[in-house]
């Protein structure tokens, strides 16, 4: 990756804690650690895959660089092409409403991401007229054109939701995200809910769209086939924290992380005679509101030593561009999806 | 396709028609487009419409709703008039065969006389046919001031001789269709008005509950909770004491309106609450949010839409137990009293064994309550299939 590109965001130190209440007044029944202390910096023009099994907190996490949650803790700091660097974690309610048309988000579910009761007309206008980005024709105008760059028909915005399958419905959410012409967008695991024909189609659109606005993803998904197809760089997501970041071929030849093994040992092989033993983990991802002593992956590791359960390791750029949060990342040899 | 084509325009003209549909004949295409673009409320009319109870329900309200509106026009006799020669009458019936069997297009009744038999102590009702008393529409009859605004005195239907009692008189001789008529008005109106009362508090508390959680919410759900707790048949035998006796009965008509709207809101409040506590978490709401929408937009635009339909739902099914609310109360005396006119007051005189006994036609308000009831039930039964027309 060259690292002569301009970084677009910048993630410090990112929690979302959410408070667990029970019984009587809710008094003090523990916090969901659901984000953990997230550092990552995406570049301009990339997509930085963000992978991770079921409650290892990559929505949350995708969701709160958006502030459609607030953070508990941490900086989002946005470098847009033309101003000055703006840290949204910190901006208030009209602010931040001014600034959704430089960072928008594409859902995982295609049903229940639009309002069944507007047309898809009003759907896709949201963003223009609540963020007051147009008025007027020039709202029509916008609309038509981006409904027809996602290849919806002008015919298609006079009905409502319901009138489409889920390949169709994901085209109005990709034309909803994109009509104020964002520079940064969360996907956040729009093709998942799809068919897989139809995945396909949802995937070029998004690429193709890429390079026609030159826009930055942030692609949230725990299909690696779907995020290698996709990605530049890939961040690995365990119990809300990261523990390994690196360029996507990379990561899938030699991965530097036991976890990252074993996810990539979980892709099913087209090819027949490549028979990979798939490293199975024990046990179930930790609940995030007890999570266990020093590195969170130990208890299911199979490399784990005693210095395991004490400490915890921070994330560290072990060669160029590869960050992994083990303690013994540098000494295993670990095996990818991909032989070199 | 000649040379110099460019590729990418390939791409285009096949991209512009996502997944083409077999064509259709021109009918079928139609009503697939009426079907695409329609708004909610078409697609819960027409899921609506295959209830075939549901509107059987709808049609009885309207009735009943065009009775509550044109009670004095529609009712031969004004509530209190009297028919100083006909106390306890019976229900008259009417005829078009006289009793030399000859046939009339008009219809026309014959005068009751009652007397007690002497040897078994029964009641003994028997028809003069010796004059017939033809029963005519629009006839001239007491004078009334429609809605308390437009006088007239014609009436749509009655007798120009003797009188005309449909459903028999009470013990002062008045007749019991038209008090009826009116009775449907106020009972209608009771329910309607005490409905808005409590549909605005619950809305707005309920609103206010869900939509910031918290402790607010904590602590309006607890409230909620005191309220129900409250037996309320104590509760309104209480409240309904402490209302002044001297005060005139429109003003009592008026609190006891009120009094069930305040005591009725707890429910919609709850279903307003949990409703907005699902919808907030709807990722189109988020989706909202993240699109730049204000609270006040998100608030407009998607979370009211969303819910209005359940509220309507719950507002009619609500709506009987404000009616048997209010005749229960004005049936233990307690509620609205003469010379107010609720189908509940009008219960009042069918309290004794004599009544059962002898005047059983006094118990014909009971059939509109239980019609009126029932009616709502299965509207608000349709409706509630109705409500959710995206359920797959």
């Amino acid at each position: 990756m060259s690292d002569y590109r301009r970084v677009l965001l910048e993630v410090k130190n990112l929690k979302k804690y959410f408070p667990l209440r029970h019984g009587f007044l809710g008094r003090g029944a523990g916090t969901v650690r659901a984000v953990d202390g997230v550092n990552l910096h995406i570049l301009q023009g990339e997509t930085l895959g963000l992978v991770g099994e079921s409650g290892s907190g990559k929505t949350t996490a995708g969701r709160t660089i958006l502030r459609a949650f607030n953070p508990t803790e941490g900086e989002i700091i946005f470098h847009l092409q033309d101003g000055p660097a703006t840290d949204i974690a910190k901006l208030g309610s009209t602010e931040l409403r001014a600034f959704r048309r430089h960072a928008q988000m594409i859902f995982q579910d295609p049903y229940s991401s639009l309002n069944p009761r507007m047309t898809v007309r009003d759907i896709i206008a949201e963003p223009l007229v609540a963020g007051g980005v147009a008025q007027g024709d020039e709202v029509d105008d916008r609309v038509r054109e981006i409904a027809r760059r996602c290849q919806l028909s002008l015919e298609h915005l006079r009905r409502y939701p319901h009138a489409f399958s889920g390949g169709q419905r994901q085209r109005i959410g990709i034309a909803r995200a994109l009509v104020v012409q964002p520079q940064f967008v969360v996907c956040d695991e729009p093709v998942s809910a799809l068919d897989v024909s139809i995945q396909a189609q949802i995937l070029n659109l998004l690429m193709d769209m890429q390079k026609e606005f030159g826009l930055t993803y942030l692609f949230v998904a725990h299909d690696l086939s779907v995020v290698e197809h996709v990605s530049d760089r890939v961040a690995v997501m365990y119990l809300g924290r990261l523990v390994e970041v690196a360029p996507t071929a990379d990561l899938f030849y030699q991965p530097l992380h036991p976890y990252t093994e074993a996810l990539m040992s979980a892709i099913p092989a087209l090819d027949p005679d490549e028979v990979m033993k798939p490293v199975i983990l024990e046990g179930e991802i930790p609940s995030p509101a007890n999570p266990p002593s020093g590195c969170p992956f130990h208890p299911r590791c199979p490399y784990a030593q005693d210095v395991c359960k004490q400490d915890m390791p921070p994330l560290k750029e072990y060669k160029p561009g590869r960050f992994a949060a083990c303690h013994f990342a540098d000494q295993l040899s670990l095996k990818g999806a991909l032989k070199s | 396709m000649g040379k110099g084509f460019d590729m990418t325009q390939i791409t285009e003209a096949v991209d512009v028609t996502p997944r083409p549909t077999p064509p259709p004949s021109v009918i079928a295409r139609d009503a697939e487009i009426k079907y695409y673009t329609a708004s909610q409320f078409q697609l819960m009319w027409w899921k609506f419409k295959k209830h075939r109870l549901a509107l059987i329900g709808m049609v009885i309200l309207g009735i009943f709703v065009f009775i509550a509106l044109f009670a004095e026009f529609l009712s031969p006799y004004t509530p209190g008039a009297r028919t100083p020669n006909y106390l306890f009458g019976g229900p008259q019936g009417l005829h078009f065969v006289d009793a030399d069997g000859n046939f009339h297009l008009r219809p026309f009744t014959y005068a009751l006389s009652a007397a007690m038999d002497p040897e078994t102590f029964l009641l003994e009702v028997k028809e003069d046919t010796s004059d017939p008393w033809p029963v005519y529409f629009f006839v001239k009859g007491d004078p009334y001031k429609m809605w308390g605004l437009i006088e007239s005195d014609i009436h749509l239907f009655g007798v120009e001789e003797g009188h005309l009692h449909l459903l028999g008189t009470d013990q002062l001789g008045r007749d019991l269709l038209s008090r009826l008529f009116h009775a449907t008005r106020t009972s209608l109106t009771i329910g309607v008005v005490g409905l808005f009362i409590s549909f605005f508090l619950g809305l707005i508390i309920g609103g206010i509950s869900g939509f910031f959680g918290g402790s607010i919410d904590e602590v309006i759900q607890r409230f909620i909770e005191f309220i129900r707790s409250i037996p309320t048949l104590p509760l309104w035998m209480a409240l309904a004491a402490s209302l002044p006796r001297e005060w005139s009965p429109q003003r009592v008509y008026f609190t006891i309106t009120i009094l069930l709207g305040l005591l009725g809101w707890t429910h919609l409040a709850r279903r307003v609450r949990g409703k907005l506590l699902s919808l907030r978490e709807e990722d189109f709401v988020v989706a909202a949010r993240i699109a730049g929408s204000s609270d006040a937009r998100i608030i407009a635009r998607h979370l009211l839409p969303s819910f209005l339909s359940y509220i309507i739902v719950d507002l009619s099914i609500s709506f009987p137990y404000m009616i048997l609310a209010e005749t229960s109360l004005s049936f233990i005396g307690l509620g609205l009293r003469a010379p107010v006119i609720s189908w509940g007051v009008l219960l009042q005189d069918a309290q004794n064994i004599q009544a059962i006994a002898l005047y059983p036609w006094l118990f014909t308000p009971v059939a509109f309550v239980i019609i009126s009831v029932m009616a709502f039930s299965f509207v608000g039964d349709g409706m509630r299939d109705a409500a959710d027309p995206y359920s797959r």
